[in-house]
């Protein structure tokens, strides 16, 4: 037997890993070229991707940007020797294809609906850095609406002043350092200044409007119909439990708006009549129509996707079983079903001579599809949560509500981003379907354009530009989403 | 597993049981569907008591103290809980929450909060305690279980010790006039045993009302002065401490004691 005993006497001081296995070197060794099979495979595909990068410029890049013909482009094509792609298509239709028939003068108001979007959107997806971010949110709508109005001089050094100053701004919002001197910041401006969201809650009403036209009033008629719910919530929840009285405002709200929204704006408007010119919605269409029905189901598919998984949780058993019915026949039924209800089958048990919008109508069928599948998407986040959550906030006192919006929603929904983006971006792709009952979404509105005796027999390049619209939108959700979930991890950082 | 763990000394001078009722529990029966969990447990806990509860497992000793802030619902019987009666009555239930802190096995920690919001959160949105003063309380409790300087961060950066007692000082900023404890080193590391009970002990030496499931028999015999032995959904034994692990009058006691002493 040898003598199993030993002390080391002496610890082993730190040295670098050998030079072969760091750096570029070591990378490419590694994940490139780790034996001959690898190496082989790495050539072959590096060949392919060339071939194939090689052919799409050569078909990309073609000298037919001023053609106003398929017939045209062809013979350009053939002239010059090269190309294959004929992008006159798109620099003659473009706006189209943003805008639909949208009314020439008007489509100034989708544009600034557009920007105002992502200025809406920016308290919403980014922590608050500080209260500060009013003076940002203010330059930038400044900014929009200079673009409202007719081009001067004057309004042309308006706009590089505010740019200027929202870039000022912007800087200094992201040169402020983390951590106490962060908080203190935050702490100060909540002294002061509202919080940036007060200008999301007004976009929702302004987007519409903007959109539509039509009086003001009716905006401000809808946003009536939430102040009185929320007054009326405030007033019950004390006395007869939170349930009860969210119940009566949800009903007090419904109310309003079928039965006493619509005289108010017309008396409203009778008094004091200011307004945009209102535009019928079978105008619009292309890419903003896309958005709109897009951006709208998925603002509101989240919050009843949230209302439906928590129903289907709970323990009042017709809640339970209604949230059940819904989601499961929501999801069993095809989108484009529930977009010919929407077209064809609503209209007959409407009352006759009802003007219910066309667009409001996919928006709505649009919006519990994606809500049914978001339902069962944070049920998961639900499902992944330790009982030990509930207990907690159970033993603390924490109410069903609050227990629920402070210590379950925040982990759940952080445990489905994934899912909820993939639903968002699945909802968004699927607004093209609309073509089918004859709204005009891009891909509709490829087809009207090929009608177009120039344009007959064109394809790739009307999808390859629809795609990289589509593409650039569903790219940056997606790109969020990972932005996101590393802002929100908290474990073992 | 009879000396405690900790080589703290245990000064017993402030943990004096005075003679006001703080839970009453009669005739309480409890039943999982079919299985009749707790039969006919009549209890009744003093304020100051420190009472622990042992037995093997099964044997519902968890199901009792979760049945004291309504985790469990109990069938039949009656819990008074500071003079509250536990029934469906939900406003009753909160209130009876909000007096009577737990804690739990698995620390139960909110992980997307940090440890100060932990600590700050039910103050602020149960207690409507302004958050700056909430915030003094969470530090002040963070201070006493030895944890102030990690109270901005997370509960996944901490150690198990580190956060049972983040889980304590959680429960003691409500104010708690009973704190519950659920086995509360079961999921702990030798070492970090001794950090939670030393935190227990200073708790027990300042008068809390406590009621510990525990397998932790040192400190059974050292800091509490009632042991209460459970098996089969029943109070088989019950005794302070001298007399119950030199004494044991039961067989199914006896039977216990040996094989875990």
């Amino acid at each position: 037997m040898t003598d199993l005993s030993f002390v080391r006497t002496e610890m082993l001081p730190e040295r670098a890993p050998p030079p072969s296995t760091t750096g570029v070197i070591g990378w490419l060794r590694k994940n490139l070229f780790d034996g001959w099979l690898n190496s082989a495979l790495t050539i072959v595909s590096l060949l392919f991707v060339f071939w194939v990068l090689d052919h799409l410029f050569v078909w990309g890049i073609s000298p037919t940007w001023s053609d106003g013909s398929l017939d045209q482009c062809r013979t350009t094509i053939s002239e010059a020797g090269w190309g294959g792609a004929c992008w006159g298509v798109i620099r003659e239709r473009w706006p189209q294809m943003l805008y639909g028939f949208y009314p020439e003068e008007l489509r100034i108001r989708p544009t600034l609906a557009f920007f105002l979007l992502f200025i809406a959107l920016i308290p919403v997806l980014f922590s608050m850095i500080s209260r500060r971010m009013n003076w940002l949110l203010l330059a930038l709508v400044l900014l929009a609406f200079t673009f409202a109005v007719e081009s001067s001089g004057l309004i042309i050094a308006a706009r590089v002043v505010l740019a200027a100053a929202a870039l000022w701004i912007g800087v200094l919002l992201v040169r402020v350092p983390t951590g106490e001197e962060r908080e203190e910041q935050i702490k100060q401006g909540a002294g002061r200044l509202p919080n940036p969201l007060w200008f999301t809650a007004l976009y929702i009403f302004l987007m519409p409007w903007l959109l539509w036209g039509g009086t003001v009033w009716t905006p401000v008629a809808v946003a009536l119909g939430i102040v009185i719910g929320g007054l009326a919530f405030r007033l019950l929840s004390p006395m007869t439990g939170t349930l009860a009285a969210l119940i009566v405002a949800v009903v007090a709200t419904i109310l309003w708006w079928l039965l006493l929204s619509g005289p108010f704006a017309d008396m409203m408007h009778g008094i004091f009549p200011i307004g945009l010119e209102p535009v019928k919605s079978r105008l619009f269409g292309g890419l903003m129509l896309s958005i709109t029905i897009g951006v709208v189901a998925i603002a509101v598919s989240l919050p009843l996707g949230i209302v439906l998984a928590l129903g289907r949780q709970s323990d009042l058993l017709i809640v339970k079983y209604l949230s059940v019915i819904f989601i499961e026949f929501i999801r069993g039924v095809p989108l484009i079903t529930l977009l010919f209800v929407a077209s064809v089958l609503l209209n007959i048990f409407m009352p006759p001579g009802t003007n219910f919008d066309i667009i409001l109508r996919v928006i709505i069928m649009a919006t519990i599809f994606s809500a049914a599948y978001m339902a069962e998407v944070i049920r998961g986040g639900l499902a992944a949560l330790p009982k030990g959550q509930y207990e907690a906030a159970d033993a603390l006192g924490l109410d069903y509500w609050k227990a629920q919006r402070l210590v379950i929603m925040p982990q759940a929904l952080k445990i489905s981003i994934p899912g909820i983006v993939s639903t968002f971006i699945g909802l968004f792709k699927d607004t093209t379907l609309v073509s089918i009952i004859g709204l005009m979404d891009p891909i509709g509105l490829s087809n009207a354009i090929r009608a177009d005796a120039n344009w007959n027999g064109i394809v790739w390049e009307l999808y390859g530009f629809i795609a990289l619209m589509f593409f650039i939108f569903t790219f940056s959700m997606s790109r969020y989403s990972m932005y996101l979930e590393r802002r929100l991890r908290t474990d073992h950082r | 597993m009879s000396t405690l763990e900790t080589d703290r000394k245990v000064n017993r001078s402030q943990m004096k049981v005075s003679d006001k009722v703080a839970i009453e529990i009669r005739k309480m029966n409890k039943w999982y569907g079919q299985f009749h969990v707790l039969r006919d447990i009549d209890l009744t806990v003093y304020e100051g008591e420190r009472i622990v509860i042992a037995g093997p497992s099964g044997s519902g000793k968890s199901t009792l103290i979760r049945c004291i802030n309504r985790l469990e619902e109990h069938q039949s019987g009656q819990i008074i809980v500071d003079g509250i009666e536990l029934s469906s009555d939900l406003k009753n239930i909160d209130k009876v929450r909000s007096e009577v802190g737990m804690v739990f096995q698995h620390f139960n920690l909110f992980p997307h909060l940090t440890i100060l919001e932990n600590c700050t959160l039910a103050p602020i949105w149960v207690r409507k305690i302004p958050r700056k003063q909430a915030e003094e309380t969470a530090m002040h409790f963070l201070e006493k279980v030895k944890i102030p300087e990690q109270a901005h961060k997370y509960p996944g950066q901490l150690s198990g010790g580190q956060q049972q007692r983040v889980a304590i000082a959680r429960s003691l900023c409500m104010m708690p006039r009973i704190m519950l404890f659920d086995e509360p080193t079961s999921a702990l590391d030798p070492e970090m045993i001794k950090e939670v009970l030393d935190t227990m002990i200073e708790l027990a030496e300042e008068g809390m009302t406590m009621l510990v499931v525990t397998h932790e028999m040192g400190f059974a015999q050292q800091v509490a002065n009632r042991v209460i032995f459970m098996d089969a959904g029943q109070i088989v034994e019950q005794n302070e401490p001298t007399e119950f692990f030199n004494n044991p009058k039961s067989e199914r006691t006896k039977l216990f004691l040996s094989q875990i002493l």
